[in-house]
C-alpha cells in the first residue's frame, strides 16, 4: 500500500496517452478528469454513484469515476468518451435515438460498450443489471434499449 | 426541379455527432482558469428564525474571498411573477435547503470546507406541511410581507393569508345545474410534491467585467427571461447583461424561471473581472432549487343518468413551497383547463397557490395540468363506477370538440385536434374491450386504464419568438433563434421546416447551438411546448424573407422579373425554365459579374412571431382566451399487481395525441415515450418524503427513486394528424403532454385490480399493500 501526503504528480494512460498531472490524494478520477484534464465528455450527475453520468471504463471495466480516486488509478488503463471514436455503439444511439439532453449519454455509452463485451450474446437480464446503474432521464429508455440491440447486432457482423 | 421534402421523415438528430462523442459542451463544461467557486450553507430547519451567523472562520480560512448572508443585501427580492425571494434568507428561512450563507473561494474544496466552519443559530418554528395546514385559521403566515411584493396584474394573492394566488373559474351555474343533476360524485385527491431530477444539476458562472458589463452562463431554459429578471434584481440595465444558455442538460421546466443566477451575479458583483461559479450538487439541486409543486383537491361531477357531465364543482390547492416562483401561475394555468378535455356546460373551481414550509416549487412539465388531470380523472373514474359505465365509454361520450367552450369560455375552433380518434388508438392500442381486468394464472392481476388531456400553452399574451437565417459562403443556411436545446430537439424541427421552405437539402441547414441574449433574436422562453410553433412560425417568415433578396439580387443577373424566379434545391432559378438559374453559392452573399462588379451582399433573412389574439382572465370569472392552440390526446396504461405483496409494474403504456402535423416522428415519438416515462415515475414513486418538521428526508438520487433501465413498459405513440391551421406546417406542440395523463390511467389501473380507490400518489408498493389491507379489513 502506497501512502500519499500534499499535491502528487500522477501519471494516467487515458484514451491511449500518458498524461501526467498533479492532483491531491482525495481527487476523484471524475474531478480529475474534467478540471485538470478538460476532459469534459464525462458528466457529474450526483457526485454520489447513484447516476452512472461519470461512467468511464478502467481496463475494460465500467466505474462510477466520482467514486474512483484518481491515485487508484495509477497504472491502469482509462477510457473517457473522448477516446471512443466511431464505435457502434455511439452509431447505434445516434441512430435509434438513444439519447435527447445528451447528458447520460457518455456513461451509457461507455457502459454499454463494456456491456456488449461481456455479453455479446443477448441477454435482458445481464443488460438489465449493467444499465440499471445509469440514470436517463428523458428518453423513458426506449431508444437505448434500440441501440443496445442494434449495436449487438453490428458488433456480431 | 423536383424538391428535397423530408418534411415527416426521421433523419438523425443534428446533435448526434456533438451528444454521442463527448465534444458538446454544458454550461459547467466552460469554466475558464481563475473562477471562483461558491459554496452555500443550506438550512436545516424547515421553518425558524435566523439569529447570528458568524463567518469570520470561514473568512479566515486560506483560499477564501469572502463569505456572504442574506444581511449583505437587505433589499434584493426576486420572482418570477411575483418578487417574494430574497438571494439569501433573511430573518428567516423558510424551507429544508434554503440558502442561508455562502462562501467564495479560489477553489471548491476551501469553498466547502470554509463552510463548515460557519457558526448559525436558528430558532424553531412550526412548520406548515400542507396547502390545507397553511389555509387553517391561525396557521403562521408565511409572507407577512405579501401585499407589497412587486408582482405582474395576473397574479392575485391575498395578503395577511398564505395564498399566493388565487384563480376563480365560474361558467354557467354550477352549484345550480350539480343541485340538479341525478348523479353526483366527489372525491379528494392529493400528492405531496417532487423534483425534476433533470440529470444536469443547475449550475450558473457568473462574471462582472471590469468594463461593467455582466456575462451569465446558465443552464437555463430561458435566458432572455433571466435577463429580464436579473436587470430587475440587480438595477442593472437589460443592455449591460448577457445571459448565455448553452445547451442543457435536461429541463422539464425546472430551468425555465430564475435560480442561481441573481446569487451568481451578486457574487460576481464582488469579485469584478472574475467569473464566479454556483453549482448545485445533486442534493441542493433536489432540495433547495425548486421542484414541481404538491397536490391538495376536491372535486365534485354532476352528470345525467347517461352519463352527460353537467358540472364541475373543483379546488385545486397547489402546494408551491417557501416562494410562488412559477407556482403561482401554474395554479393560473390550471384554472384555464381545470376540467380536462371534456365539455362541461357549468364549472365552478377556485385553484390556489399556497405558500407552505416545503421547497418551494417551479415550473414542471405539464405545467399544473397533470394535477388538473389526476383530480378530474379520479373523479370521472368514481363517476363511471356510479353509473356502471365503462371510464372509456363515459371519456368518449364528453369529449370535447369544436364548437365546445372551455372553462374560460374560449371556443374550441376547427384547429382542435380530434379527441375521439385518440382515444380510438389507444381502445385498439390496449385491446381495450377484451376486457379490463384479469387474474393471471400466478394470482397477480392485470388491469387497465385510461385517461384524457388537454394542455395549451400557459403563456403571456405577448409571447414571441424570432430567427434569422443568414447564409455562408457554400449556400449553405444557418438559422439563430433564441430557443435553448433541452433534448427535445427544436432545433431539428426547425432545420426541417427551413430545409421544406428552402427546397434545400437537410445538410446544408444549421442551427446556431447556444442562444445568448446579446445574439440570438429575442425568444419568450423554451417552454410551454411552444418552441416548434412559434419559432417554427418565425423561422417561416425568415425563409420568405430571404428568398425575397435572394430573388431580388439574382433577378439582376438572370434579367428576368423577381416574380418569375424560384428557389430550391440550392438554386435560384426561372420557374418556367429551370435550366436558366444560378447556384445558391453565388448569390446568397452578394452576387459578382465576370468583370468584378458585385450587387447584393449578403442575405440575412428575418422573421418574427407573436401569439395571436390572447387576452387575460377576468379575476371573478376567469373569462378569456389565455390559451394558444389545443394539444389533446388519450392515454391507457396496463398494470401488473401482485395482491400478496403490492409489487406493481406498468406493463403497457399507449399515447395517441393530435398534432397537427408530425414533422419529424421519431423527435415526437422520443418526446411522448420519454414523458410516458416520466409520468410512471411520477405517479409510483417519485415525491418527497417529509419527516414530522418538514425536513426532506430523501433529497438524493439514492432515496429518490426514478425510473431505471427495464422498468419501462412497452411503449405504443399514435399520432392523429388534424392540422393547426396557424401552426407551421400545421403542427401543435407535443413536448409535454404525454405525462398529463399517466398518473389518472394509472391511478384507474391500479385501483381497478387492487379493488379499492387510490386516491393518493405515489402508488408505490408498500402503499397498494396497505390500501388493500385496510379494504379487506
Ligand atoms: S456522478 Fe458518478 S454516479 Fe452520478
Ligand atoms: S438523454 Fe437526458 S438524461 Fe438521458
Amino acid at each position: 500500500m502506497k501512502d500519499y501526503a500534499g499535491p502528487i504528480e500522477l501519471s494516467l494512460r487515458i484514451n491511449g496517452e500518458t498524461r501526467r498531472v498533479q492532483a491531491r490524494p482525495g481527487d476523484s478520477l471524475l474531478r480529475l478528469l474534467r478540471e485538470r484534464l478538460g476532459l469534459t465528455g464525462t458528466k457529474c450527475g450526483c457526485e454520489n454513484g447513484d447516476c452512472g453520468a461519470c461512467t468511464v471504463l478502467v481496463d475494460g471495466a465500467p466505474i462510477k469515476s466520482c467514486m474512483a480516486l484518481a491515485v487508484e488509478c495509477e497504472g491502469s488503463d482509462i477510457l473517457t468518451i473522448e477516446g471512443l471514436r466511431g464505435h457502434p455503439v455511439q452509431k447505434a444511439f445516434a441512430v435509434e435515438n438513444g439519447f435527447q439532453c445528451g447528458f447520460c449519454t457518455p456513461g451509457m455509452i461507455l457502459n454499454a460498450v463494456a456491456l456488449l463485451s461481456a455479453h455479446p450474446e443477448e441477454d435482458e437480464e445481464a443488460d438489465r443489471e449493467w444499465m440499471q446503474s445509469n440514470i436517463c432521464r428523458c428518453t423513458g429508455y426506449e431508444g437505448i434499449r434500440l441501440a443496445l440491440a442494434s449495436a449487438r447486432r453490428s458488433l456480431k457482423d | 426541379m423536383t424538391r428535397t421534402s423530408q418534411l415527416g421523415s426521421s433523419p438523425e438528430r443534428s446533435d448526434a455527432p456533438a451528444k454521442t462523442s463527448g465534444a458538446l459542451r454544458y454550461t459547467d463544461d466552460r469554466v475558464r482558469p481563475g473562477t471562483l467557486h461558491a459554496a452555500v450553507l443550506y438550512s436545516p430547519h424547515a421553518h425558524a428564525d435566523i439569529g447570528r451567523i458568524d463567518c469570520a472562520a470561514a473568512l479566515a480560512f486560506p483560499g477564501v474571498r469572502g463569505a456572504f448572508t442574506g444581511a449583505d443585501w437587505p433589499d434584493v427580492l426576486i420572482g418570477l411573477y411575483m418578487g417574494d425571494k430574497p438571494p439569501l434568507a433573511r430573518g428567516r428561512v423558510r424551507y429544508y435547503g434554503e440558502p442561508v450563507a455562502v462562501v467564495v473561494a479560489d477553489d471548491e474544496a476551501a469553498a466547502l470546507e470554509a463552510l463548515r466552519l460557519i457558526r448559525a443559530d436558528f430558532t424553531p418554528l412550526p412548520a406548515l406541511g400542507s396547502p390545507r395546514e397553511a389555509l387553517a385559521p391561525g396557521a403562521p403566515i408565511l409572507h407577512p410581507d405579501l401585499g407589497s411584493y412587486r408582482r405582474i396584474a395576473a397574479i392575485l394573492p391575498e395578503p395577511g393569508s398564505n395564498v399566493a394566488n388565487r384563480s376563480r373559474i365560474r361558467k354557467g351555474d354550477a352549484d345550480a345545474a350539480l343541485a340538479s343533476s341525478p348523479v353526483v360524485v366527489e372525491g379528494e385527491f392529493s400528492f405531496p410534491p417532487g423534483d425534476h431530477a433533470a440529470m444536469e444539476p443547475r449550475v450558473a458562472i457568473a462574471e462582472f467585467g471590469l468594463d461593467g458589463r455582466l456575462t451569465v452562463g446558465s443552464s437555463t431554459q430561458s435566458p432572455f427571461g433571466v435577463r429580464t429578471l436579473l436587470s430587475k434584481a440587480l438595477g442593472l440595465p437589460e443592455r449591460d447583461i448577457e445571459v448565455i444558455a448553452a445547451p442543457v442538460g435536461g429541463g422539464f421546466g425546472g430551468k425555465a424561471g430564475i435560480q442561481l443566477e441573481p446569487l451568481a451575479c451578486l457574487l460576481a458583483m464582488r469579485f469584478p473581472g472574475r467569473p464566479v461559479r454556483l453549482a448545485n450538487t445533486r442534493e441542493a439541486d433536489m432540495v433547495s432549487s425548486p421542484g414541481r409543486p404538491g397536490l391538495q383537491s376536491r372535486v365534485r361531477v354532476g352528470a345525467t343518468r347517461e352519463g352527460m357531465i353537467q358540472a364541475m364543482d373543483m379546488e385545486l390547492l397547489f402546494d408551491s413551497g417557501a416562494y410562488a416562483d412559477y407556482a403561482v401561475n401554474v395554479s393560473r394555468a390550471a384554472a384555464v383547463a381545470c376540467t380536462g378535455p371534456y365539455n362541461v356546460p357549468n364549472v365552478k373551481a377556485d385553484t390556489l397557490c399556497v405558500y407552505t414550509n416545503h421547497p418551494f416549487a417551479t415550473a414542471f412539465r405539464g405545467f399544473g395540468h397533470i394535477e388538473l388531470s389526476y383530480a378530474t380523472e379520479r373523479a370521472l373514474d368514481l363517476l363511471a363506477a356510479r353509473l356502471g359505465m365503462d371510464p372509456l365509454e363515459l371519456r368518449l361520450k364528453n369529449a370535447a370538440r369544436p364548437g365546445h367552450t372551455t372553462p374560460t369560455g374560449a371556443t374550441l375552433d376547427p384547429n382542435t385536434g380530434d379527441l375521439p380518434a385518440c382515444i380510438a388508438r389507444v381502445r385498439e392500442r390496449l385491446d381495450w374491450d377484451a376486457g379490463r381486468r384479469a387474474v393471471l394464472p400466478d394470482g397477480r392481476i392485470r388491469a387497465k386504464g385510461i385517461a384524457c388531456f388537454w394542455k395549451a400553452p400557459a403563456i403571456p399574451t405577448f409571447t414571441d419568438a424570432a430567427a434569422t437565417l443568414s447564409f455562408a459562403e457554400d449556400g449553405s443556411a444557418v438559422l439563430a433563434t433564441g430557443v435553448v436545446e433541452l433534448g427535445q430537439g427544436s432545433f431539428d424541427g426547425l432545420r426541417l421546416i427551413v430545409a421544406e421552405a428552402l427546397g434545400m437539402d437537410l445538410a446544408m441547414v444549421r442551427v446556431l447551438r447556444d442562444a445568448d441574449t446579446d445574439r440570438s433574436p429575442h425568444d419568450w422562453t423554451t417552454a410551454a411546448s411552444r418552441s416548434l410553433f412559434m419559432a417554427g412560425r418565425a423561422a417561416l417568415e425568415a425563409v420568405a424573407d430571404a428568398v425575397a433578396q435572394i430573388k431580388r439580387v439574382a433577378s439582376a443577373p438572370l434579367r428576368c422579373p423577381e416574380e418569375d424566379l424560384e428557389v430550391s434545391g440550392g438554386r435560384v432559378f426561372l420557374r418556367d425554365d429551370p435550366e436558366q438559374g444560378l447556384p445558391l453559392s453565388t448569390v446568397v452573399l452578394g452576387y459578382v459579374y465576370p468583370n468584378g462588379n458585385a450587387i447584393g451582399g449578403p442575405v440575412i433573412g428575418r422573421g418574427r412571431y407573436i401569439a395571436r389574439g390572447l387576452s387575460g382572465m377576468d379575476p371573478d370569472t376567469g373569462e378569456g382566451r389565455p390559451g394558444l392552440e389545443w394539444t389533446m390526446g388519450a392515454e391507457g396504461v396496463e398494470v401488473e399487481l401482485d395482491p400478496r405483496d403490492g409489487g406493481f409494474r406498468v406493463t403497457k403504456a399507449a399515447c395517441a395525441m393530435d398534432v397537427g402535423r408530425l414533422i419529424h416522428p421519431a423527435l415526437a415519438r422520443g418526446q411522448v415515450v420519454g414523458a410516458m416515462g416520466m409520468g410512471i415515475g411520477y405517479a409510483t414513486r417519485e415525491a418527497f418524503v417529509f419527516d414530522s418538521r418538514q425536513g426532506v428526508q430523501n433529497g438524493s438520487l439514492r432515496d429518490y427513486k426514478l425510473l431505471r433501465y427495464g422498468e419501462e413498459p412497452e411503449y405504443f405513440a399514435d399520432f392523429v394528424e388534424t392540422p393547426q391551421g396557424d401552426g407551421p406546417y400545421g403542427a401543435r406542440g407535443l413536448g409535454e403532454q404525454g405525462i398529463i395523463g399517466m398518473p389518472g390511467a394509472i391511478a384507474q389501473a391500479a385501483s381497478l385490480a387492487a379493488g379499492v380507490e387510490l386516491n393518493e400518489l405515489p402508488l408505490t408498493p408498500e402503499h397498494l399493500w396497505r390500501a388493500m389491507r385496510e379494504a379487506r379489513s
